[in-house]
């Protein structure tokens, strides 16, 4: 059950009582964005998260919704995507999160059979709750796919145990109710939900969504198993900031994490 | 039986589902018992007919096409939706919705529209029930329907423009998708047609099943061939249903700008499983037609359904052929009528004598809407 690389990675970070850290990108949003595979991976990640780009990202805020826009703007493909991920070595786990029509089309086995090709261990699907997960949840343990399973704060504990037991990699908690997208605040909900999470799982969890400052994470992970940043890091990408300028903000995220 | 019970876990044989973020599970899962306790309870249902008898002018009449039908070598009979009371059908849904939307302690809607038929019919149950309404609209769509953007602002909505993507119905779907996200609590979700998450497909079916038992009852005799317009589905599911146990062929006309059962591909987009208009990845297409209601890139699950077992047949016309027959409705009958529904209108007139439709043929047709909205856009030259 816990035969992923995405898992092995997280778990030496969190068993050795550290906190995990897990930045996003969208993929092919400029022509040489794997640079900031690696520079996200020299300034402290533990596992990157790419997201293939959905022409309806229900679940995203401005800034994912105008970075997939971007990307497929340039005509990015997921085909493209991987060829780009297969070609470079990043040196973590890779953790692909994209949208279900996108797995659906390809077809789950095939969908994830191509995500191991190109060294993507991981799959986290926001429009597929645990009760539509079966076959891609069945496709992705066969490829050797961890598919990650998200929580809310509204989810109900028996959901929330079934979502522990099904989740593979980690066990997501979404901060808020509402989309992706920087916040001023870390909702309080963030941290209630994570230490319902870790009371019925022995995954890592991880918050994400809302989590914007260095500040923030260090709040978040003083009850979760550490974060996923996206919206903050993409609004400085669109912006223009180099990978080396990324890699910085990440080195300011680890630092926070300790 | 199709077109008939609560669909088992949602599902519309290979169709429907629940695709939604974990977040709106459980707003979900509670529409759908409140909705399945609220249809079998008789005080909601009289509440609800009530309300569509003196406030929304049901039942709406079944016209005798007559001078069409002698054109046409056919006998058609016209579902007067166009008369329901803010112009189209999609008060039936609506006013059902909002009622659930009360009985749930619910204080505001929010809406999607792509024509602004169901904007203006949600604007207009909020008003009814002092309800607020955030709608949200296709910055495109906003200036080829400006009419209805006005009279939803009259009624007291907010209109919300969206600018992303195509800027049209799919993409204020998303966005209303998204605000409902972040006040599950206070907001119901008020979607105007048979697709997103179950139980929308069931429900809004279910409150639109009004048009098809009216239209049964009042049919002289049976129908051959029982035909509606559709964009997500709904008009042609309440329609279809009173004719479901029936011999009657059901037949439902897309814009060829987009037609998902005709060129798309199964797909989860919207919280459901359907037929979707899509490229080779998965990326959701934009659809393109004159009729804003109809530009659409997919359909209602349940009549992915019914296309996949033969029940119901999807049928296509162009732009062309939409003007042209909202013209000579107007000049046979003296009835105006919607862009979408002069879809199912173009058909008929299009295949009357035809082996799809022999002399001598009896069609009931719905007409969804009035085309008050569309005199803007036609006087301007959205020509043929
Ligand atoms: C008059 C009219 N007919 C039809 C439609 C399409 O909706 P549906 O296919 O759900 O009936 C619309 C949608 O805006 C409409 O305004």
């Amino acid at each position: 059950m816990r035969a992923y690389a995405s898992d092995e990675a997280l778990d030496r970070r969190v068993a050795g009582g550290g906190k995990a850290l897990v930045p996003y990108i969208t993929g092919g949003i400029s022509a040489d964005w794997t640079e900031y595979l690696l520079a996200y991976a020299a300034a402290g990640a533990d596992a990157i998260e790419i997201g293939l780009p959905f022409s309806d990202p229900m679940l995203d805020g401005v800034t994912i919704q105008r970075a997939s826009d971007r990307a497929l703007g340039r005509g990015t493909t997921v085909e493209a995507i991987l060829r780009d991920v297969a070609g470079v070595s990043v040196g973590v786990p890779l953790i692909a999160m994209t949208y279900a029509n996108l797995v659906f089309r390809a077809g789950p086995a095939s969908f994830c059979r191509r995500l191991v090709a190109a060294g993507i261990t991981g799959l986290i699907v926001p429009d597929l709750p645990v009760d539509e997960a079966a076959a891609v949840a069945r496709a992705a343990e066969e490829a050797g796919v961890a598919l990650t399973l998200l929580a809310a704060p509204v989810t109900p504990g028996e959901r929330l145990a079934e979502i522990g037991a099904r989740s593979r990699g980690f066990v997501y908690a979404v901060s808020l109710m509402g989309t992706t997208g920087e916040r001023d605040t870390l909702d309080d909900a963030a941290t209630r939900l994570a230490t319902r999470v870790k009371a019925v799982t022995d995954l890592p969890v991880l918050i994400g969504f809302g989590v914007s400052t260095p500040a923030q994470a260090a709040a978040a992970a003083a009850v979760a198993d550490g974060v996923v940043v996206a919206s903050a890091l993409m609004r400085r990408v669109l912006d223009g900031a180099t990978p080396d300028e990324l890699g910085r903000d990440v080195a300011a995220l680890r630092a926070a994490l300790g | 039986m199709i077109l008939m019970a609560e669909p088992a876990a949602g599902r519309f044989g290979d169709f429907g589902g629940r695709y939604v973020p974990e977040s709106l599970v459980p707003a979900c899962a509670e529409l759908a018992a409140a909705f399945r306790d609220a249809w079998t309870d008789k005080t909601f249902r009289d509440e609800l007919d009530e309300l569509l008898a003196v406030y929304a002018g049901r039942p709406t009449p079944l016209t005798p096409a007559r001078r069409l039908s002698a054109e046409l070598g056919i006998t058609l009979w016209l579902k007067r939706e166009d008369l329901a009371h803010t112009g189209s059908h999609k008060i039936n849904n609506v006013l059902g919705q909002a009622l659930l939307a009360r009985r749930l302690g619910r204080t505001r809607l929010i809406a999607e529209t792509g024509a602004g038929q169901h904007g203006v019919a949600t604007a207009t149950a909020a008003a009814l029930l002092g309800l607020s309404a955030t709608i949200y609209m296709g910055s495109r769509d906003i200036e080829r329907q400006r009419l209805n953007v006005f009279r939803m602002e009259m009624l007291g909505a907010e209109v919300v423009p969206v600018t992303g993507g195509s800027r049209t119905l799919k993409d204020a779907t998303n966005e209303a998708m998204r605000a409902w996200v972040a006040d599950v609590d206070s907001s119901h979700f008020l979607l105007g047609s048979v697709g997103g998450p179950h139980p929308y497909p069931w429900m809004v079916r279910e409150f639109q099943r009004v048009i098809g038992t009216e239209a049964r009852a009042q049919a002289p005799s049976l129908p051959d061939a029982v035909v509606a317009c559709v964009g997500g589905g709904s008009n042609a599911a309440g329609t279809f249903a009173g004719f479901a146990d029936t011999t009657a062929r059901l037949i439902g006309v897309e814009a060829s700008g987009g037609a998902a059962m005709t060129g798309g591909a199964p797909g989860v987009v919207h919280g459901t499983r359907s037929m979707v208009l899509q490229d080779a990845e998965g990326q959701v297409a934009e659809a393109s037609s004159i009729a804003a209601g109809l530009d659409y890139p997919g359909i209602g699950p349940e009549h992915a359904h019914l296309g996949a077992i033969g029940r119901a047949s999807y049928r296509t016309v162009t732009d062309a052929e939409v003007v042209t027959a909202i013209h000579r409705l107007a000049r046979a009958e003296g009835i105006i009528c919607a862009l979408e529904s002069a879809h199912a209108v173009a058909w008929v007139l299009r295949e009357a004598g035809t082996p799809l439709l022999p002399a001598g043929s009896k069609v009931l047709l719905t007409l969804s809407g009035r085309g008050d909205k569309d005199m803007v856009a036609l006087s301007e030259g959205a020509e043929a």
